[in-house]
């Protein structure tokens, strides 16, 4: 039993690791990237390591769950304020928020420096 | 007071991550005892030299780590919290799979009430984590600039309300 | 091999194809933070990665090992973040 909620909650995890990452090759600026792969690989890690945790608990591996409770909070904490760094870092990098942006009030209060060219590299 | 508690949450810590209690420790014939008594000793003097060394600069209330009132509301508000986080990242994957991709991004500009700052800090954590939203710049402790996927509404009001009002309620009964 | 077992391989697959979209993105750029954000996002990918190995070994030294990885993925991409918003570490 505890092995097939274990199995649930890795399964959704996982796929949602995935999509995160067809979210960061789709999108089309940084800011959007970082949405999309911050929040849909966040809580996929979390429900993997859940996961880990119900079959650590329930196989009578009691370290193994522990420390996947204790993992999970350091990403709950840690995830969202590297996001945020980094966010702000590339806007006073100079990314400018790409084509169907519609409005960017932050312009007001923090000037972007000068335009920095793409540096398109075509090797793949 | 302060040192007390850091040390209390240092050595509760190190039990989680050394977690001396393992039922393999007892022998066949039931000498012997599950607990790893090395190890909790070990942790008792690792959480003292941390209580000693950082104790000063880690927290500023430290009433409110074990005040039941906000242990109660930090229950009731990580139900909330999960809700939201599914809803957005079932969201996020609608607009991934989605062959168009309907996304119309923008950074908007909200107010907060808050006062603490640790009480912002879970304010911008919360935000960052939920519908299509993530935190920018914080400005004058009380603005957050907003990165929103789905840009509803540019006015600041508006704007407040949609993305800071669901957990505003319950961070101020928590940090203030 | 259970069929627990065979499902856990099949989830460590398709994080190998999440780690290659990763690889994509940080070999194409096109610019520097597209890059930071993408090893940003290949270590927490790493930890999930860690989560299952440990299940697979029923050994916790991968969680250890994961909580470390967290941690340091956290303060290398904070310090890279600064550095691209163009000032020093003492702010």
């Amino acid at each position: 039993m505890s092995e097939i909620i274990a199995a649930i909650l890795i399964g959704i995890g996982v796929l949602f690791n995935l999509f995160g990452c067809i979210g960061l090759v789709r999108f089309p600026d940084v800011y959007t990237r970082l949405q999309a792969a911050t929040k849909c690989v966040t809580l996929g890690t979390c429900l993997t390591l859940g996961g880990a945790a119900v079959y650590g608990f329930a196989g009578g591996f009691g370290a193994l769950g522990m420390k996947s409770l204790l993992c999970i909070g350091f990403l709950v904490i840690t995830a969202p304020t590297a996001a945020h760094a980094l966010a702000r870092g590339a806007y006073k990098y100079g990314v400018k928020l790409k084509e169907p942006t519609v409005v960017d009030l932050y312009q007001q209060v923090e000037p972007q420096p000068t335009s920095i060219e793409d540096e398109e590299t075509e090797t793949a | 007071m302060r040192r007390i508690a850091i040390f209390i949450v240092a050595y509760l810590l190190w039990c989680g991550l050394a977690w001396p209690y393992d039922q393999n420790h007892i022998a066949a014939d039931g000498t012997g005892t599950a607990w790893d008594t090395g190890s909790l000793l070990l942790g008792l003097g690792v959480a003292l030299l941390v209580a000693i060394l950082f104790g000063g600069a880690l927290t500023n209330k430290p009433k409110n780590l074990f005040n039941p009132l906000h242990i109660f509301w930090v229950i009731v508000y990580l139900p909330v919290f999960f809700y939201y986080c599914i809803k957005a990242n079932l969201q996020v994957v609608y607009l991934v799979l989605h062959p168009d991709m309907p996304i119309k991004p923008g950074i908007v500009k909200v107010k907060t009430k808050l006062t603490s700052e640790s009480g912002v800090t879970a304010l911008a954590n919360s935000i960052t984590l939920t519908p299509g939203t993530l935190t920018v710049d914080v400005i004058n402790d009380n603005e957050l600039y907003v990165h929103w996927l789905v840009v509803e509404s540019a006015e600041e009001d508006k704007a407040t309300e949609i993305i800071v009002n669901r957990f505003e309620y319950f961070l101020e009964k928590i940090f203030d | 091999m259970s069929s627990f077992e065979v499902f856990l391989y099949v989830g460590i697959v398709v994080l190998m194809i999440s780690i290659y979209l990763c690889m994509y993105r940080i070999s194409r750029g096109p610019t520097a933070p597209d890059r930071t954000v993408a090893i940003d996002i290949l270590g927490v990918i790493l930890v999930s990665f860690c989560a299952v190995m440990a299940i697979i070994t029923k050994r916790d030294f991968y969680i250890t090992l994961a909580i470390a990885w967290a941690l340091l993925a956290f303060i290398g991409t904070v310090g890279l973040s600064k550095y691209l918003e163009g000032r020093g570490f003492d702010e």
